[in-house]
């Protein structure tokens, strides 16, 4: 079957400085794929390639079979990728609400659900966004993702930086999720929260893949070889 | 009530303010019998009309267009020639089909109003696929350009700008009578500033404010920045070119000095000076304008020099403009 988002032997750069040097990977759908690594091992800029926000040099990258080669980043989105980045990136001065109104897309996913998903952000829909705690704008961050109403979300570093009972209240939304069937690549440091719901891992080191497999599999030896834990 | 949703009705509110002081002076003018002021707030009207076209690409897309002067000058131009041609009873062309001159506005705002979202659509088309100073100098260049043309384009005035007599005429009003000519004025800023409200907060706009934060981000949630932007450069170019044709009408009398970059930095002064991202923005910064030069320019001939330190005043003390003074720490895009 052909996977949802397929990664082959990928290489890009930042100017002239090589970031990636050949990332593998399949993601099935339904599936929730972790990708891991050590700091500054390319996991960002792998999933910038694949939302076209960096152009990748070399390799391939298909979503649903088609290759986004060349793609523009809206293009991609609009083909059924929902970001969650790195550091929230909410559009600041715009209301709660307008954040969700400006990404949506037709679907299952409109605010009403946005709002049982994380009930937080109900009594601050007419707040700017930037007056949020960091918690509710990366609930935010993936209600606006959600509102695209992807076939695969990416979260990247979603509950860095955020107090341990916000964290919670973040996984245990990505939890509910992944009952619900979505396909997710999901970047995180926490193992424990990953081991929950991730089915399969892939690990990256100086921007390549160097193991992937079942996340049963990724025994204390390999994680403490390649992620230093 | 959210913050964002109080700015917004605080905004509303001081919009209404602004344009009933401009109203309530018109009354009082009309009362007492000063034409002169009547004209001078009609001035107002038809420069705050300029910078709520301008304001809706700089202020919410983030387009700096140094040639909005292009738009105003067209809907000038398109004025002057249909109503010249409408008083000597010529066509203006016969090829590729009859185009008879008009005298009437309600036929004029449409033709001014689309030739100048042509030019809008050609311009954007082409600056918008740089971004920057070089956004700037391409909308520059184009302006220039027109500026040039008009200049050496005889057969209407030329350098010496072209003159008609009487003033366009609108159904069941007498356009020669100053308070008359300032209600269609007025009314047209009115109608230009609910539709900027209405765009703004429907989905178009809000997705033109989110690529002008952050464009990456933007595309990443599937919005196409260069499609939206370029349909605002037109809206804002087809308003801009209605005020043309008003400012047109109220003088009788067009000249490439509508399109010279004077005439462009002074819509963006109207914007700067008022808020850009307001929408009572130009408005408050064409009033002021006009007040300075009013009272100041009978003063000494470089008042614009004190225009100048006011300007600088504003950009390095409150960025949101005389709007966001008021309006402190309020939502500004």
């Amino acid at each position: 079957m052909t996977p949802l988002l397929h990664l082959r032997d990928v290489t890009a750069f930042y100017g002239p400085v090589q970031a990636l040097f050949g990332v593998t990977l399949n993601l099935a759908e339904g599936e929730v794929l972790a990708l891991m690594g050590r700091n500054g091992m390319g996991k960002t800029t792998t999933i910038a390639t694949v939302l076209r926000l960096l152009a990748h040099s070399g390799g391939e990258v298909r979503f649903a079979g088609v290759d986004l080669h060349a793609m523009p980043s809206h293009r991609v989105a609009r083909l059924g990728i929902g970001l969650v980045p790195e550091g929230r990136r909410c559009f600041g001065p715009l209301s709660v609400a307008e954040n969700l109104t400006v990404a949506a897309r037709p679907g299952p996913w409109d605010m009403a659900r946005i709002c049982a998903l994380f009930p937080r952000l109900q009594d601050r829909m007419a707040q700017p966004a930037k007056t949020l705690s960091g918690g509710e704008q990366q609930m935010l961050a993936i209600g606006r993702a959600l509102m695209t109403n992807p076939r695969l979300l990416v979260l990247d570093e979603a509950t860095e930086g955020l107090a341990p009972i916000v964290r919670q209240e973040i996984w245990a939304g990505v939890r509910h999720l992944r009952a619900a069937g979505q396909s997710i690549l999901v970047v995180d440091k926490s193992l424990a929260e990953l081991a929950a719901i991730a089915d399969r891992a892939v690990i990256l080191e100086r921007g390549a893949t160097v193991w992937s497999g079942n996340f049963a599999d990724l025994t204390p030896q390999i994680a403490n070889r390649y992620l230093g834990v | 009530m959210g913050k964002g949703v109080k700015g917004m009705a605080r905004e509303t509110l001081l919009t209404l303010a602004i344009l009933s002081a401009l109203l309530g002076t018109v009354i009082v003018a009309q009362i007492t019998g000063e034409g002169f002021v009547i004209t001078l707030a009609t001035k107002v009207a038809i420069f705050a009309l300029a910078g709520v076209g301008l304001n809706l690409a700089l202020g919410y897309g983030g387009l700096v267009s140094f040639g909005h002067a292009a738009f105003f000058g067209i809907g000038g131009y398109v004025t002057g020639i249909l109503a010249s041609h409408a008083g000597a009873g010529t066509a203006v062309t016969t090829l590729p089909f009859a185009l008879m001159g008009s005298n009437e506005m309600l036929g004029i705002w449409p033709m001014a109003m689309l030739a100048a979202g042509a030019a809008a659509l050609l311009i954007g088309a082409l600056s918008l696929r740089t971004s920057g100073v070089y956004f700037i100098m391409v909308t520059l260049a184009f302006a220039q350009m027109l500026f040039y043309f008009a200049i050496s384009w005889p057969r209407y005035g030329g350098e010496d700008g072209l003159s008609f007599y009487v003033r366009n005429s609108f159904p069941g009003l007498n356009t020669l009578v100053p308070v008359q000519y300032f209600a269609i004025c007025m009314a047209l800023l009115v109608l230009a500033l609910i539709l900027s409200a209405a765009l703004v907060r429907s989905r178009f706009g809000l997705a033109l404010q989110a690529a002008r934060q952050n464009e990456q981000r933007a595309a990443a949630v599937g919005i196409r920045p260069y499609a939206l932007r370029l349909v605002a450069f037109v809206i804002s170019g087809m308003i801009t070119g209605l005020a043309g044709s008003l400012y047109a009408d109220l003088n009788r009398f067009v000249s490439p000095a509508m399109m010279s970059w004077h005439m462009s930095g002074e819509i963006m002064v109207f914007v700067i000076l008022g808020g850009v991202g307001r929408l009572a923005g130009p408005v408050a910064g064409a009033a002021v304008f006009i007040l300075l030069e009013h009272l100041l320019g009978g003063v000494s001939e470089y008042w614009k020099a004190l225009l100048g330190l006011l300007l600088l005043a504003i950009v390095l003390f409150a960025p949101g403009g005389l709007i966001g003074l008021v309006l402190r720490r309020d939502r500004h895009v």
